[in-house]
Protein backbone atom coordinates (compact mmCIF):
# COMPACT_ATOMS: atom_id res chain seq x y z
CA UNK A 1 0.00 0.00 0.00
CA UNK A 2 3.01 2.40 0.61
CA UNK A 3 4.28 1.46 -2.39
CA UNK A 4 1.34 1.67 -4.23
CA UNK A 5 0.52 5.82 -2.40
CA UNK A 6 4.34 6.28 -3.62
CA UNK A 7 3.61 5.99 -6.97
CA UNK A 8 0.31 7.24 -7.39
CA UNK A 9 2.25 10.47 -6.48
CA UNK A 10 4.92 10.04 -8.91
CA UNK A 11 2.67 9.41 -11.52
CA UNK A 12 -1.23 8.82 -13.28
CA UNK A 13 -1.55 4.61 -12.31
CA UNK A 14 -5.08 4.28 -13.50
CA UNK A 15 -5.57 1.82 -16.34
CA UNK A 16 -2.05 1.28 -16.66
CA UNK A 17 -1.23 -2.18 -18.43
CA UNK A 18 1.12 -3.66 -16.77
CA UNK A 19 4.27 -5.43 -18.81
CA UNK A 20 7.33 -6.06 -16.58
CA UNK A 21 7.99 -6.85 -13.27
CA UNK A 22 10.92 -6.44 -10.72
CA UNK A 23 12.51 -8.64 -8.33
CA UNK A 24 13.16 -7.31 -4.74
CA UNK A 25 14.66 -8.56 -1.91
CA UNK A 26 15.87 -6.66 0.89
CA UNK A 27 17.34 -6.80 4.37
CA UNK A 28 17.04 -4.07 6.80
CA UNK A 29 17.45 -3.87 10.87
CA UNK A 30 14.00 -2.58 11.87
CA UNK A 31 10.30 -2.73 10.34
CA UNK A 32 10.79 0.97 9.58
CA UNK A 33 13.97 0.25 8.01
CA UNK A 34 12.71 -2.34 5.91
CA UNK A 35 10.01 -0.16 4.53
CA UNK A 36 12.05 2.63 3.91
CA UNK A 37 14.13 0.36 1.63
CA UNK A 38 11.73 -1.31 -0.04
CA UNK A 39 10.15 1.87 -0.85
CA UNK A 40 13.69 3.61 -2.27
CA UNK A 41 14.62 0.27 -4.02
CA UNK A 42 11.69 0.86 -6.23
CA UNK A 43 12.51 4.68 -6.50
CA UNK A 44 15.83 3.71 -7.40
CA UNK A 45 13.94 1.21 -10.67
CA UNK A 46 11.87 4.13 -11.51
CA UNK A 47 14.86 6.31 -11.94
CA UNK A 48 17.49 3.86 -13.11
CA UNK A 49 14.80 1.85 -15.48
CA UNK A 50 12.14 4.29 -15.88
CA UNK A 51 9.51 1.85 -14.48
CA UNK A 52 6.39 3.38 -13.18
CA UNK A 53 5.08 0.54 -10.67
CA UNK A 54 1.88 0.00 -10.22
CA UNK A 55 0.60 -3.81 -8.60
CA UNK A 56 2.95 -5.48 -5.47
CA UNK A 57 3.66 -8.64 -3.76
CA UNK A 58 4.84 -9.02 -1.12
CA UNK A 59 6.18 -13.43 -1.03
CA UNK A 60 7.94 -13.26 2.06
CA UNK A 61 8.26 -11.05 5.00
CA UNK A 62 9.73 -11.01 8.85
CA UNK A 63 10.66 -7.66 10.64
CA UNK A 64 14.34 -7.75 8.86
CA UNK A 65 13.50 -8.99 5.60
CA UNK A 66 11.29 -8.71 2.73
CA UNK A 67 11.17 -10.34 -0.91
CA UNK A 68 8.40 -9.94 -3.44
CA UNK A 69 8.22 -7.84 -6.68
CA UNK A 70 6.38 -4.53 -8.18
CA UNK A 71 5.41 -4.49 -11.78
CA UNK A 72 4.07 -2.05 -14.25
CA UNK A 73 5.23 -0.33 -17.50
CA UNK A 74 8.36 1.66 -18.50
CA UNK A 75 7.59 5.63 -18.99
CA UNK A 76 7.95 5.19 -22.61
CA UNK A 77 5.51 6.75 -24.00
CA UNK A 78 3.82 6.63 -20.69
CA UNK A 79 5.80 10.15 -19.65
CA UNK A 80 2.31 12.37 -19.75
CA UNK A 81 1.62 10.15 -16.64
CA UNK A 82 4.35 11.87 -14.46
CA UNK A 83 3.10 14.06 -12.35
CA UNK A 84 5.61 14.60 -9.80
CA UNK A 85 9.16 13.77 -8.57
CA UNK A 86 10.26 11.71 -5.22
CA UNK A 87 13.55 11.98 -4.79
CA UNK A 88 13.71 9.36 -1.39
CA UNK A 89 11.60 8.39 1.42
CA UNK A 90 12.94 9.43 4.78
CA UNK A 91 12.61 8.53 8.25
CA UNK A 92 11.55 11.80 9.50
CA UNK A 93 9.03 10.73 12.14
CA UNK A 94 8.57 7.22 10.43
CA UNK A 95 7.11 4.98 13.35
CA UNK A 96 4.36 1.32 12.07
CA UNK A 97 1.78 1.19 14.45
CA UNK A 98 -0.85 -1.87 14.51
CA UNK A 99 -4.31 -0.99 14.22
CA UNK A 100 -7.42 -2.35 13.66
CA UNK A 101 -5.40 -5.77 13.23
CA UNK A 102 -3.59 -4.33 10.35
CA UNK A 103 -0.73 -1.68 10.19
CA UNK A 104 -0.68 2.02 9.82
CA UNK A 105 2.30 4.72 9.25
CA UNK A 106 3.09 8.20 7.95
CA UNK A 107 6.00 8.60 5.75
CA UNK A 108 7.53 12.14 4.63
CA UNK A 109 8.78 11.77 1.48
CA UNK A 110 11.58 14.27 0.47
CA UNK A 111 9.91 15.64 -2.97
CA UNK B 1 9.40 20.24 25.43
CA UNK B 2 9.42 24.36 25.43
CA UNK B 3 12.84 25.89 23.84
CA UNK B 4 12.98 29.41 26.14
CA UNK B 5 15.32 31.30 23.60
CA UNK B 6 17.61 33.97 25.68
CA UNK B 7 17.63 37.21 23.78
CA UNK B 8 21.31 38.09 22.80
CA UNK B 9 20.38 41.55 20.84
CA UNK B 10 17.81 42.06 18.33
CA UNK B 11 19.05 39.58 15.82
CA UNK B 12 20.51 36.82 18.26
CA UNK B 13 19.16 34.41 20.45
CA UNK B 14 20.29 31.43 22.07
CA UNK B 15 19.44 28.08 23.11
CA UNK B 16 21.34 27.47 26.51
CA UNK B 17 23.74 24.13 26.79
CA UNK B 18 21.17 23.06 29.57
CA UNK B 19 18.08 23.20 27.44
CA UNK B 20 19.19 19.36 26.85
CA UNK B 21 21.83 17.08 28.42
CA UNK B 22 23.84 15.86 25.99
CA UNK B 23 24.59 19.65 24.46
CA UNK B 24 27.98 20.60 24.17
CA UNK B 25 27.41 23.81 23.02
CA UNK B 26 24.87 26.45 23.04
CA UNK B 27 22.70 26.88 20.21
CA UNK B 28 22.47 30.68 18.85
CA UNK B 29 19.51 31.73 15.60
CA UNK B 30 19.75 34.33 13.94
CA UNK B 31 16.25 36.25 13.49
CA UNK B 32 13.85 38.72 14.56
CA UNK B 33 10.81 38.75 16.76
CA UNK B 34 8.48 38.17 13.45
CA UNK B 35 10.38 35.97 12.00
CA UNK B 36 10.88 33.90 15.15
CA UNK B 37 6.73 33.55 15.42
CA UNK B 38 6.91 31.05 12.20
CA UNK B 39 10.15 29.45 13.14
CA UNK B 40 8.87 27.98 16.87
CA UNK B 41 6.04 26.77 15.03
CA UNK B 42 7.77 23.45 13.72
CA UNK B 43 10.54 21.15 15.21
CA UNK B 44 13.58 23.46 13.64
CA UNK B 45 14.73 25.03 16.75
CA UNK B 46 14.89 21.22 18.75
CA UNK B 47 17.06 20.13 15.61
CA UNK B 48 19.35 23.24 16.37
CA UNK B 49 19.53 21.44 20.12
CA UNK B 50 19.98 18.01 18.42
CA UNK B 51 23.09 18.97 16.29
CA UNK B 52 25.21 20.27 19.46
CA UNK B 53 25.16 16.73 20.76
CA UNK B 54 27.76 16.24 17.45
CA UNK B 55 31.38 15.15 18.94
CA UNK B 56 33.80 17.78 18.53
CA UNK B 57 31.69 20.93 17.74
CA UNK B 58 33.05 24.04 18.21
CA UNK B 59 31.59 27.13 19.65
CA UNK B 60 27.68 26.90 18.77
CA UNK B 61 25.14 24.75 16.74
CA UNK B 62 23.86 27.80 14.35
CA UNK B 63 20.63 28.56 12.62
CA UNK B 64 20.43 31.19 9.95
CA UNK B 65 16.93 33.44 9.71
CA UNK B 66 15.63 31.41 6.95
CA UNK B 67 15.73 27.58 9.25
CA UNK B 68 12.69 25.35 9.05
CA UNK B 69 13.02 21.88 9.67
CA UNK B 70 14.64 19.20 7.30
CA UNK B 71 16.19 15.61 8.01
CA UNK B 72 18.89 15.46 11.27
CA UNK B 73 19.99 19.10 10.97
CA UNK B 74 17.63 21.97 10.36
CA UNK B 75 17.51 23.15 6.53
CA UNK B 76 19.88 26.34 7.44
CA UNK B 77 21.30 25.10 10.16
CA UNK B 78 25.52 25.57 10.17
CA UNK B 79 27.89 23.34 12.63
CA UNK B 80 31.75 23.23 12.87
CA UNK B 81 33.39 20.36 14.47
CA UNK B 82 37.66 20.41 14.93
CA UNK B 83 39.11 18.09 12.83
CA UNK B 84 42.04 17.41 15.29
CA UNK B 85 39.43 17.11 18.43
CA UNK B 86 38.02 13.63 17.30
CA UNK B 87 35.27 15.89 15.34
CA UNK B 88 32.72 14.37 12.88
CA UNK B 89 31.16 14.66 9.51
CA UNK B 90 28.06 14.06 9.42
CA UNK B 91 25.48 13.67 5.92
CA UNK B 92 22.98 15.00 7.47
CA UNK B 93 24.59 18.29 7.90
CA UNK B 94 25.30 18.23 4.25
CA UNK B 95 21.87 17.27 2.79
CA UNK B 96 20.38 15.12 0.41
CA UNK B 97 20.91 17.71 -2.63
CA UNK B 98 24.56 17.66 -2.07
CA UNK B 99 25.58 21.13 -3.58
CA UNK B 100 22.47 22.39 -4.10
CA UNK B 101 23.43 25.67 -5.06
CA UNK B 102 22.68 28.86 -6.94
CA UNK B 103 24.59 31.29 -9.54
CA UNK B 104 23.74 34.38 -10.70
CA UNK B 105 24.36 35.85 -14.21
CA UNK B 106 24.55 39.58 -15.29
CA UNK B 107 23.53 41.18 -18.72
CA UNK B 108 24.10 44.30 -20.80
CA UNK B 109 20.57 43.89 -22.16
CA UNK B 110 17.94 45.80 -20.46
CA UNK B 111 14.49 44.96 -18.81
CA UNK B 112 12.43 46.79 -20.77
CA UNK B 113 13.79 45.03 -23.83
CA UNK B 114 12.83 41.43 -22.62
CA UNK B 115 9.14 42.23 -21.48
CA UNK B 116 7.30 42.59 -24.01
CA UNK B 117 8.88 39.31 -25.44
CA UNK B 118 9.32 37.80 -21.81
CA UNK B 119 6.54 34.47 -22.65
CA UNK B 120 8.50 33.64 -25.76
CA UNK B 121 11.81 33.86 -23.65
CA UNK B 122 10.72 31.89 -21.07
CA UNK B 123 8.68 28.95 -23.84
CA UNK B 124 12.39 29.18 -25.07
CA UNK B 125 14.23 27.90 -22.10
CA UNK B 126 11.84 25.73 -21.13
CA UNK B 127 11.66 23.92 -24.00
CA UNK B 128 15.48 23.68 -24.07
CA UNK B 129 16.58 23.14 -20.39
CA UNK B 130 15.28 19.68 -18.91
CA UNK B 131 13.56 19.68 -16.04
CA UNK B 132 10.79 18.21 -13.52
CA UNK B 133 10.54 14.33 -13.23
CA UNK B 134 11.93 12.24 -15.41
CA UNK B 135 13.65 14.82 -17.58
CA UNK B 136 16.61 13.64 -18.86
CA UNK B 137 20.00 15.77 -19.81
CA UNK B 138 21.16 15.67 -23.43
CA UNK B 139 24.62 15.03 -22.17
CA UNK B 140 25.73 11.76 -22.68
CA UNK B 141 29.31 10.25 -21.22
CA UNK B 142 30.70 6.56 -21.05
CA UNK B 143 31.58 5.98 -17.49
CA UNK B 144 35.47 6.99 -17.74
CA UNK B 145 33.98 10.44 -19.03
CA UNK B 146 31.68 10.55 -15.85
CA UNK B 147 34.33 9.87 -13.35
CA UNK B 148 35.92 12.76 -15.30
CA UNK B 149 33.21 14.96 -14.39
CA UNK B 150 33.39 13.72 -10.96
CA UNK B 151 36.91 14.73 -10.64
CA UNK B 152 36.97 18.11 -12.19
CA UNK B 153 33.62 19.59 -11.78
CA UNK B 154 32.40 22.34 -13.65
CA UNK B 155 36.11 22.28 -15.55
CA UNK B 156 35.00 19.46 -17.81
CA UNK B 157 32.01 21.46 -19.05
CA UNK B 158 34.90 24.67 -20.08
CA UNK B 159 36.82 21.74 -21.19
CA UNK B 160 34.22 20.57 -23.94
CA UNK B 161 33.41 23.81 -24.84
CA UNK B 162 30.18 24.65 -22.68
CA UNK B 163 31.91 27.62 -20.93
CA UNK B 164 35.21 29.81 -19.89
CA UNK B 165 37.50 29.88 -17.79
CA UNK B 166 36.27 33.33 -16.62
CA UNK B 167 32.90 31.29 -15.21
CA UNK B 168 35.25 29.01 -12.76
CA UNK B 169 37.16 31.84 -11.98
CA UNK B 170 33.82 32.87 -10.27
CA UNK B 171 32.36 29.86 -8.88
CA UNK B 172 33.06 28.83 -5.18
CA UNK B 173 35.68 26.47 -5.30
CA UNK B 174 36.11 27.35 -9.12
CA UNK B 175 33.85 24.73 -9.98
CA UNK B 176 35.86 22.09 -8.23
CA UNK B 177 36.92 20.52 -5.02
CA UNK B 178 39.74 18.70 -4.69
CA UNK B 179 40.27 15.32 -3.25
CA UNK B 180 37.12 13.74 -4.73
CA UNK B 181 37.41 10.37 -4.88
CA UNK B 182 34.81 7.98 -7.76
CA UNK B 183 36.32 5.14 -5.90
CA UNK B 184 33.99 5.94 -3.14
CA UNK B 185 30.88 6.56 -5.14
CA UNK B 186 28.77 2.78 -5.61
CA UNK B 187 27.09 1.67 -8.75
CA UNK B 188 23.83 2.71 -7.46
CA UNK B 189 24.47 6.42 -7.51
CA UNK B 190 26.54 6.18 -10.99
CA UNK B 191 23.49 4.63 -12.05
CA UNK B 192 21.45 7.28 -11.06
CA UNK B 193 22.91 10.22 -12.16
CA UNK B 194 23.67 8.85 -16.00
CA UNK B 195 21.19 10.81 -17.24
CA UNK B 196 21.00 13.76 -15.49
CA UNK B 197 23.29 16.07 -15.93
CA UNK B 198 22.33 19.57 -17.36
CA UNK B 199 19.01 19.06 -16.15
CA UNK B 200 17.16 21.14 -13.80
CA UNK B 201 15.71 19.07 -11.40
CA UNK B 202 12.09 19.83 -9.59
CA UNK B 203 10.72 20.88 -6.26
CA UNK B 204 12.10 24.45 -5.66
CA UNK B 205 14.89 23.90 -8.27
CA UNK B 206 14.32 27.14 -10.85
CA UNK B 207 15.34 29.11 -13.82
CA UNK B 208 14.73 32.89 -13.23
CA UNK B 209 14.79 35.71 -15.72
CA UNK B 210 15.13 38.83 -13.23
CA UNK B 211 15.50 43.00 -13.38
CA UNK B 212 17.11 44.27 -10.43
CA UNK B 213 14.75 46.35 -9.14
CA UNK B 214 17.11 48.32 -6.51
CA UNK B 215 20.64 48.91 -5.53
CA UNK B 216 21.88 50.08 -2.50
CA UNK B 217 25.44 49.65 -2.47
CA UNK B 218 26.27 51.11 -6.16
CA UNK B 219 30.05 51.27 -5.92
CA UNK B 220 29.60 47.45 -5.29
CA UNK B 221 27.57 46.91 -7.95
CA UNK B 222 29.69 48.76 -10.43
CA UNK B 223 32.75 46.52 -9.30
CA UNK B 224 29.87 43.18 -10.00
CA UNK B 225 28.62 44.61 -13.48
CA UNK B 226 25.44 45.22 -11.60
CA UNK B 227 23.04 48.72 -12.79
CA UNK B 228 19.34 48.90 -11.60
CA UNK B 229 16.65 48.20 -14.69
CA UNK B 230 19.54 45.05 -15.77
CA UNK B 231 18.70 41.53 -16.71
CA UNK B 232 19.64 38.64 -14.69
CA UNK B 233 19.68 34.84 -14.90
CA UNK B 234 19.73 32.50 -11.58
CA UNK B 235 19.82 28.91 -11.76
CA UNK B 236 19.52 27.14 -8.63
CA UNK B 237 19.99 23.39 -8.67
CA UNK B 238 22.23 20.37 -6.99
CA UNK B 239 23.36 16.89 -7.93
CA UNK B 240 20.10 15.29 -8.54
CA UNK B 241 19.67 11.60 -7.74
CA UNK B 242 23.34 11.24 -7.90
CA UNK B 243 23.67 13.36 -4.57
CA UNK B 244 20.66 11.79 -3.29
CA UNK B 245 21.89 8.30 -3.65
CA UNK B 246 25.52 9.23 -1.86
CA UNK B 247 23.55 10.84 0.76
CA UNK B 248 21.51 7.44 1.23
CA UNK B 249 24.04 5.04 0.90
CA UNK B 250 26.43 6.98 3.28
CA UNK B 251 23.67 8.20 6.04
CA UNK B 252 22.71 4.19 6.43
CA UNK B 253 26.56 3.19 6.74
CA UNK B 254 26.89 5.72 9.52
CA UNK B 255 24.07 4.03 11.47
CA UNK B 256 26.67 1.62 12.66
CA UNK B 257 29.39 4.11 12.27
CA UNK B 258 27.70 5.72 15.71
CA UNK B 259 27.98 2.44 17.37
CA UNK B 260 31.57 1.39 16.62
CA UNK B 261 32.72 4.90 17.90
CA UNK B 262 30.19 4.95 20.63
CA UNK B 263 28.68 8.59 19.57
CA UNK B 264 25.25 9.45 21.35
CA UNK B 265 23.16 11.75 19.02
CA UNK B 266 19.68 12.25 19.68
CA UNK B 267 18.39 11.37 16.08
CA UNK B 268 19.94 8.35 13.89
CA UNK B 269 19.66 10.82 10.81
CA UNK B 270 22.49 13.00 12.56
CA UNK B 271 24.10 10.22 12.36
CA UNK B 272 28.13 10.41 11.68
CA UNK B 273 31.73 9.71 11.92
CA UNK B 274 35.11 11.11 13.17
CA UNK B 275 36.48 13.28 9.77
CA UNK B 276 39.56 11.33 10.56
CA UNK B 277 37.97 7.84 10.31
CA UNK B 278 37.99 5.78 7.47
CA UNK B 279 33.74 5.95 7.53
CA UNK B 280 34.74 9.78 7.33
CA UNK B 281 37.03 10.25 4.92
CA UNK B 282 35.03 7.68 2.59
CA UNK B 283 32.00 10.00 2.49
CA UNK B 284 34.15 13.09 2.17
CA UNK B 285 35.95 11.75 -1.10
CA UNK B 286 31.97 10.95 -2.08
CA UNK B 287 30.04 14.14 -1.08
CA UNK B 288 33.18 16.03 -3.00
CA UNK B 289 32.18 13.98 -5.87
CA UNK B 290 28.66 14.89 -5.58
CA UNK B 291 29.74 18.49 -5.46
CA UNK B 292 31.56 18.35 -8.37
CA UNK B 293 28.64 16.77 -10.25
CA UNK B 294 26.13 19.54 -9.05
CA UNK B 295 29.20 22.83 -10.50
CA UNK B 296 28.85 20.49 -13.49
CA UNK B 297 25.36 20.50 -13.64
CA UNK B 298 24.77 24.10 -12.90
CA UNK B 299 27.87 24.71 -15.86
CA UNK B 300 25.81 23.17 -18.46
CA UNK B 301 22.34 24.80 -17.29
CA UNK B 302 23.91 28.19 -17.97
CA UNK B 303 25.74 27.23 -20.88
CA UNK B 304 21.86 25.77 -22.71
CA UNK B 305 20.80 29.41 -21.40
CA UNK B 306 23.57 31.50 -22.99
CA UNK B 307 22.64 29.44 -26.05
CA UNK B 308 18.93 30.43 -26.25
CA UNK B 309 19.59 34.31 -25.25
CA UNK B 310 22.27 33.89 -28.16
CA UNK B 311 19.45 32.56 -30.71
CA UNK B 312 16.87 35.08 -29.39
CA UNK B 313 18.88 37.84 -29.13
CA UNK B 314 21.22 36.73 -32.50
CA UNK B 315 24.37 38.28 -30.60
CA UNK B 316 27.09 36.09 -29.13
CA UNK B 317 26.31 35.43 -24.94
CA UNK B 318 29.44 37.65 -24.55
CA UNK B 319 28.53 40.86 -26.75
CA UNK B 320 25.06 40.31 -24.60
CA UNK B 321 27.47 40.27 -21.39
CA UNK B 322 26.22 37.64 -19.77
CA UNK B 323 28.98 36.74 -17.42
CA UNK B 324 28.99 34.66 -14.24
CA UNK B 325 28.66 37.08 -10.97
CA UNK B 326 29.29 34.17 -8.66
CA UNK B 327 28.01 30.47 -7.82
CA UNK B 328 27.60 29.48 -4.49
CA UNK B 329 26.85 25.68 -2.78
CA UNK B 330 24.17 26.06 -0.28
CA UNK B 331 24.25 21.80 0.83
CA UNK B 332 27.70 21.00 1.63
CA UNK B 333 30.91 20.39 4.05
CA UNK B 334 34.06 22.27 3.97
CA UNK B 335 37.51 22.36 5.35
CA UNK B 336 38.29 25.78 6.61
CA UNK B 337 40.54 27.33 9.23
CA UNK B 338 39.33 29.39 12.28
CA UNK B 339 41.18 30.97 15.59
CA UNK B 340 39.31 29.50 18.00
CA UNK B 341 40.08 30.46 21.49
CA UNK B 342 44.16 31.52 20.36
CA UNK B 343 44.52 28.33 18.43
CA UNK B 344 44.36 28.00 14.74
CA UNK B 345 42.23 25.18 14.33
CA UNK B 346 41.33 22.96 10.83
CA UNK B 347 37.24 22.75 11.49
CA UNK B 348 34.78 20.83 9.02
CA UNK B 349 32.56 23.59 8.46
CA UNK B 350 28.49 22.01 7.66
CA UNK B 351 26.41 24.62 5.89
CA UNK B 352 22.62 22.76 4.83
CA UNK B 353 20.84 25.39 3.76
CA UNK B 354 23.18 27.69 4.24
CA UNK B 355 25.78 29.79 2.31
CA UNK B 356 29.65 30.96 2.12
CA UNK B 357 29.97 34.54 2.89
CA UNK B 358 33.87 35.43 2.90
CA UNK B 359 34.72 38.81 3.99
CA UNK B 360 36.94 41.67 2.10
CA UNK B 361 40.38 40.47 1.87
CA UNK B 362 39.82 36.66 2.00
CA UNK B 363 42.83 34.88 -0.10
CA UNK B 364 40.20 32.39 -1.80
CA UNK B 365 38.33 35.24 -3.54
CA UNK B 366 38.74 36.12 -7.08
CA UNK B 367 41.38 39.12 -7.86
CA UNK B 368 38.27 41.89 -8.89
CA UNK B 369 36.27 40.78 -5.77
CA UNK B 370 38.85 40.94 -3.12
CA UNK B 371 38.49 44.75 -2.15
CA UNK B 372 34.38 43.84 -1.95
CA UNK B 373 34.05 40.18 -0.50
CA UNK B 374 32.55 37.51 -1.65
CA UNK B 375 29.05 37.37 -3.83
CA UNK B 376 25.88 35.89 -1.44
CA UNK B 377 23.06 35.14 -3.85
CA UNK B 378 19.92 34.95 -2.30
CA UNK B 379 16.90 33.59 -4.23
CA UNK B 380 13.36 34.59 -2.72
CA UNK B 381 10.15 32.92 -3.75
CA UNK B 382 8.66 33.41 -7.65
CA UNK B 383 6.58 35.98 -6.82
CA UNK B 384 8.85 38.40 -4.90
CA UNK B 385 12.33 39.49 -4.80
CA UNK B 386 16.07 37.63 -4.49
CA UNK B 387 18.89 39.32 -3.60
CA UNK B 388 22.68 40.05 -3.82
CA UNK B 389 24.64 40.36 -0.78
CA UNK B 390 28.31 40.40 -0.03
CA UNK B 391 30.18 38.84 2.87
CA UNK B 392 31.29 40.53 5.76
CA UNK B 393 34.32 40.60 8.70
CA UNK B 394 31.54 40.69 11.33
CA UNK B 395 30.36 36.77 9.74
CA UNK B 396 33.93 35.41 11.38
CA UNK B 397 31.35 34.55 14.25
CA UNK B 398 28.87 32.20 11.86
CA UNK B 399 32.20 30.71 10.34
CA UNK B 400 31.98 33.22 7.27
CA UNK B 401 28.25 31.68 6.80
CA UNK B 402 24.70 33.16 6.19
CA UNK B 403 21.03 32.37 4.66
CA UNK B 404 20.48 31.05 1.86
CA UNK B 405 16.85 31.67 0.89
CA UNK B 406 13.53 32.79 1.84
CA UNK B 407 13.12 29.11 3.87
CA UNK B 408 9.64 27.83 3.81
CA UNK B 409 6.75 28.35 6.43
CA UNK B 410 4.28 26.41 4.79
CA UNK B 411 4.33 22.43 4.17
CA UNK B 412 3.47 21.49 0.43
CA UNK B 413 0.10 20.26 1.60
CA UNK B 414 -0.67 23.21 3.72
CA UNK B 415 0.47 25.42 0.38
CA UNK B 416 -1.85 23.52 -1.73
CA UNK B 417 -4.44 24.03 0.72
CA UNK B 418 -4.02 27.92 0.84
CA UNK B 419 -4.27 27.45 -3.04
CA UNK B 420 -7.18 25.91 -3.56
CA UNK B 421 -9.14 27.34 -5.96
CA UNK B 422 -6.66 29.95 -7.28
CA UNK B 423 -4.63 30.10 -10.29
CA UNK B 424 -1.23 30.97 -9.11
CA UNK B 425 0.22 31.30 -13.14
CA UNK B 426 -2.59 34.14 -13.10
CA UNK B 427 -1.77 35.72 -9.88
CA UNK B 428 1.85 35.80 -11.22
CA UNK B 429 0.99 36.76 -14.24
CA UNK B 430 -0.97 39.90 -13.31
CA UNK B 431 2.05 41.00 -11.22
CA UNK B 432 4.30 40.79 -14.33
CA UNK B 433 5.70 36.92 -13.95
CA UNK B 434 5.35 34.48 -16.65
CA UNK B 435 5.95 31.16 -15.04
CA UNK B 436 6.51 27.60 -16.88
CA UNK B 437 6.37 24.49 -14.53
CA UNK B 438 7.23 21.03 -15.69
CA UNK B 439 5.05 19.19 -12.61
CA UNK B 440 1.60 19.46 -12.06
CA UNK B 441 1.27 20.85 -8.43
CA UNK B 442 4.22 22.60 -8.44
CA UNK B 443 2.78 26.54 -8.63
CA UNK B 444 0.76 25.30 -5.81
CA UNK B 445 3.42 24.40 -3.52
CA UNK B 446 5.56 26.77 -4.56
CA UNK B 447 3.60 29.83 -3.97
CA UNK B 448 4.94 33.04 -2.95
CA UNK B 449 3.14 32.65 0.26
CA UNK B 450 4.35 29.26 1.50
CA UNK B 451 8.00 30.66 1.53
CA UNK B 452 9.21 33.82 4.49
CA UNK B 453 9.43 36.91 3.63
CA UNK B 454 13.12 37.24 1.77
CA UNK B 455 13.30 40.61 2.50
CA UNK B 456 13.27 40.20 6.38
CA UNK B 457 15.20 37.41 6.27
CA UNK B 458 17.88 39.52 4.37
CA UNK B 459 17.25 42.11 6.87
CA UNK B 460 18.34 40.13 9.40
CA UNK B 461 21.60 39.28 8.14
CA UNK B 462 22.42 42.59 7.04
CA UNK B 463 21.21 44.12 10.35
CA UNK B 464 23.48 41.33 12.01
CA UNK B 465 25.95 42.52 9.97
CA UNK B 466 26.99 39.13 8.41
CA UNK B 467 25.94 40.08 5.20
CA UNK B 468 25.51 43.01 2.97
CA UNK B 469 22.71 43.88 0.62
CA UNK B 470 24.16 45.09 -2.73
CA UNK B 471 20.62 45.10 -4.89
CA UNK B 472 17.11 43.56 -4.95
CA UNK B 473 16.02 41.56 -8.43
CA UNK B 474 12.50 40.48 -8.99
CA UNK B 475 11.45 37.84 -11.54
CA UNK B 476 9.76 38.07 -14.68
CA UNK B 477 10.09 35.17 -16.30
CA UNK B 478 10.14 31.44 -14.18
CA UNK B 479 11.07 27.85 -15.20
CA UNK B 480 10.41 25.50 -12.62
CA UNK B 481 10.55 21.87 -12.84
Amino acid sequence: NAAYGMFDIIADLSNLKISVATEVSIEAGSREELLVRWLDELLYNFYVKGIIYSRFEISRMDDNSLKGAAHGRHVGDNRSRLKREIKAATFHGLEIKEENGGYVTEIVFDV
Amino acid sequence: MQITLQKIDDYRWRIPKNYKQGMHVPGVVFADAELLKDIVRDKALEQVANVAFLPGIVKYSLAMPDIHWGYGFCIGGVAATDVEGGGVISPGGVGFDINCGVRLMRSDIEAKDVKPRIKELVTALYNTVPAGVGSEGKIRVTEPEERKILVNGAKWAVDNGMGTNDDLEHTEEKGRMEGADPEMVSDRAYQRGKRQSGTLGSGNHFLEIQEVDEVYDEKSANILGIWKGQITVMIHSGSRGFGYQICDDYSRGMVKTVVKYNIQVPDRQLSCAPVKSPEGQAYIGAMKCAANYAWNNRQCLMHLTREVFEKFFKKSFKELGMFLVYDVAHNIAKFERYNIDGCDKLLCVHRKGATRAYPPGHPDLPAAYKEIGQPVIIPGDMGRNSYLLLGAAKAEETFYSTCHGAGRRLSRKAAVDACAGRSISRELSEKGIFVMAAERGTLAEEAPEAYKNVTQVVAVVHNAGISKRVCRMRPIGVIKG
